[in-house]
């Protein structure tokens, strides 16, 4: 096993890159209005944890990270699925995919 | 300065270039398609991290599976042009601010963590032998209910997707360039 990356780069690195993804995504479900770049975003911010998950297993030589990360993906495929769902039916309805549109609840 | 901290360097240069061109971007294509490149370099990360197995299961997932439906949703609703309304200026502050002070809580409590790691030196971490047995012995009873919950998924799926009836007799009343009967 080649061994290298593991003693030349730190893993502090993948954990400022995790939190930046991780951030931007939350950036984005705030920012953004369009439904179906706020499901995007979401899967943004499912890869950064992904992504750091990955890297302290590796890092500490532990199968048991990885499969959590496989678990996510399953959850993540699951979520994509119904969220696009859901969002046809609200274009069904409105016309649009505007977010602050759905504002029924309110009263 | 060696080869691999080049790498992946470069590598988090484009993930982070993705994701910003994901949310910045106007046009939801083009967000789709920078989301798929920030996949790829994700994938690229677990090649490098040894993670052979995650790298391809995120390739075939994510950037075919799921970019391919969130593509497919947007052609299907014709979403393909700069439709969104601009949003006030203070919003977009708002949510810098918001997402910066989460950026700098969530560094502040894992950034101690990297030096708590060990190393143990497994041979065979990441590959699909060794992560099949583990999915297959210790993890059996999640795997088994992770089916259970696709075929829930699809089955909500396919019920949200489904027009009702009554949806429909009113619609083919009123309009008909809907498009949901095949002869128009």
């Amino acid at each position: 096993m080649d061994n290298s990356i593991f003693n030349s780069v730190e893993i502090s690195q993948y954990i400022y890159l995790s939190c930046v993804l991780f951030a931007i995504g939350l950036f984005g479900v705030l920012y953004r209005r369009n439904a179906i770049v706020l499901l995007m975003c979401i899967e943004l911010m499912l890869n950064a944890v992904n992504l750091l998950f990955a890297a302290f297993s590796s890092y500490m030589g532990d199968n048991n990270g990885q499969l959590f990360v496989f678990f996510i993906m399953v959850v993540a495929a699951a979520e994509a699925a119904v969220g696009l769902a859901i969002l046809v039916m609200m274009y069904r309805n409105t016309r649009s995919t505007d977010v602050s549109l759905m504002d029924n609840l309110k009263g | 300065m060696n080869s691999s901290q080049i790498l992946v360097g470069v590598l988090s240069f484009i993930s982070i270039l993705g994701a910003m061109y994901v949310v910045l971007s106007k046009n939801p294509v083009h967000s789709v398609l920078a989301l798929i490149l920030t996949f790829f370099s994700i994938s690229a990360h677990y090649v490098v991290l040894n993670a052979q197995f995650l790298s391809v299961v995120n390739l075939i997932v994510y950037a075919g599976a799921i970019m391919v439906l969130f593509l497919f949703v947007l052609m299907l609703l014709n979403l393909n042009k700069d439709s969104e309304p601009q949003k006030p200026k203070m919003a977009s502050i708002a949510a810098a601010i918001a997402a910066g002070l989460l950026l700098v809580v969530m560094v502040a409590a894992i950034k101690d963590s990297a030096d708590r790691i060990y190393h143990n030196t497994v041979e065979d971490v990441g590959l699909v032998k060794s992560l099949g047995k583990l999915l297959f012995t210790k993890y059996l009873v999640p795997f088994e209910l992770s089916g259970i919950l696709f075929l829930a998924a699809m089955v909500g799926a396919v019920l949200l997707g489904k027009r009702d009836k009554q949806n429909e007799e009113e619609m083919t009343n009123t309009v008909t360039e809907t498009g949901g009967t095949d002869n128009g």
